[in-house]
């Protein structure tokens, strides 16, 4: 993984507040986890059944039946809880997640989402994205800024079949941290390393850039 | 009086899947699925079967035999992402395919398993995961109506089970188990430790007895439930 990847994990993480509870989607928001101080009073919530995700454990300390949604050995905090789906999806749709972290293929500048399929491509359906970025308070999006061809992800409109509709709160990317807003795509903060002209360059958008210094992360 | 007893072969058990069963299939990745349970299914070779089941596991795991031995008609899932024989089936027409959010499915066995029609619910508005849905006015809004589900039989696989059908999962083995194992009409449940009446405690149990007809004990636990090294 590029130094800006990680740089940009671990900026994600800092959004992890005491008293959250948080589901971190499969991909690289499950990173998120290696980020978080040890004294964080916040709780992790995987949907397959847990509530108080501890630490990833390698294949020597794992245990068959504890694993995470995207199929990692993972430990259970003290006062962990585990859930049947139905309970699992509850939480997600009673508005009881405070935070989701999820991929992207493509996030509109109104804040449509579109992570799930690429028609013709790839379709393996949807899991539990649709409730978690349509139910979830806030959504944020963890992605490369563009894609394998070097195609942006953030756009004026999506593209492909949108997981939820004008979900998406804040975008971190290996080059900027974006938010969403009434007005379009906000640069808040940027790469190390980069410009302006080299975030504005890869956006297939308009970019609403703030006035004097823009932090660095 | 005595709770009846409900132990049951494995050969016997699953011998009751008739050819066209529609049949739900507990875990959620490796955790809870009933390896044991589908190698006999495997073995019986009961054909043109509906699984439901919230993935397809992996290559060459679990349900996946069954779609390698030609015994699948059709898969309600939620996701294939880690499968890609199953994707590749799909997408040559060899199997159908019906896709449904992970937690709607939860819900609809959940109904079913209640004895319900269906629910209304707002998930997927707005979306292509919303075509074709019937939809229903209440308070001013339109809603989508989902149907309850329930199948021939269910599959499951717990941690602990009594002799009565009682059921405890272990941690995230958990999952669609409990929830399939009430939305069936007939209910096989392979337990890791199978014990007497009496064995589990009464305020601990996640599966009441009255929903299981079968409860299979496993000789020796199958390989594909071990640790997967990726």
């Amino acid at each position: 993984m590029s130094d800006a990847k990680d740089r940009m994990v671990a900026r994600a993480a800092k959004e992890i507040k005491p008293g959250m509870l948080v589901n971190l989607g499969i991909g690289l928001p499950t990173r998120v986890v290696n980020f978080l101080p040890d004294d964080l009073e916040a709780g992790l919530h995987t949907e397959n059944g847990l509530v108080g995700v501890g630490p990833t454990l390698d294949y020597e300390h794992a245990d068959r039946n504890l694993i995470d949604a995207g199929g990692a050995y993972i430990s259970a905090l003290p006062g962990g809880a585990f859930i049947d789906s139905a309970t699992s999806f509850a939480i997600v749709r009673s508005g009881r997640l405070d935070l989701t972290m999820l991929g992207a293929f493509e996030v509109a500048q109104n804040g449509d989402l579109a992570n799930w399929k690429i028609p013709g491509k790839f379709s393996p359906g949807v899991g539990g994205g649709i409730e978690l970025a349509q139910k979830a308070k806030k959504v944020m999006v963890l992605t490369t800024h563009t894609d394998r061809k070097g195609k942006s992800k953030l756009l004026e409109a999506c593209s492909l079949p949108l997981t939820a509709r004008g979900c998406v709160q804040r975008i971190f990317t290996d080059m900027a941290v974006i938010d969403v807003t009434p007005e379009g795509f906000a640069l808040k903060e940027i790469a190390a390393g980069l410009s302006v002209t080299d975030v504005v360059a890869a956006t297939a958008a308009p970019l609403i850039i703030p006035d004097g210094e823009i932090a660095k992360f | 009086m005595r709770l009846p007893e409900k132990v049951t072969g494995m050969e016997k058990a699953v011998s009751k899947i008739k050819d066209g069963a529609s049949i739900m299939v507990g875990g959620f990745g490796v955790p809870g699925t009933p390896f044991n349970l589908i190698a006999e299914l495997v073995r019986q070779g009961q054909k043109d079967l509906t699984l439901i089941k919230n993935d397809a596991n992996e290559k060459d795991m679990g349900i996946d035999h069954l779609l390698a031995n030609g015994q699948v008609r059709k898969l309600i899932v939620t996701h294939l992402g880690l499968n890609a024989h199953a994707i590749g089936l799909m997408n040559e027409g060899k199997i159908e395919v019906e896709f449904c959010a992970q937690g709607i499915l939860a819900e609809r066995i959940r109904a079913g398993s209640a004895g319900l029609i269906g629910f209304v619910s707002d998930i997927g508005i707005g979306t292509e995961l919303a075509e074709g849905k019937q939809m229903v006015e209440m308070d001013g809004k339109s809603y989508l109506i989902e149907k309850a589900l329930r199948a021939d039989v269910a599959l499951v696989h717990a941690d602990s089970a009594d002799a009565f059908g009682n059921l405890c999962f272990a941690k995230t083995a958990r999952n669609f188990n409990p929830l399939m194992a009430m939305a069936a009409d007939c209910v096989i449940a392979e337990c890791e430790q199978c014990l007497p009446l009496g064995g589990l405690e009464a305020d601990a149990i996640h599966t009441p007895g009255p929903f299981v007809d079968h409860v299979v004990a496993i000789d020796q636990l199958h390989e594909e439930y071990d640790i997967v090294r990726r």
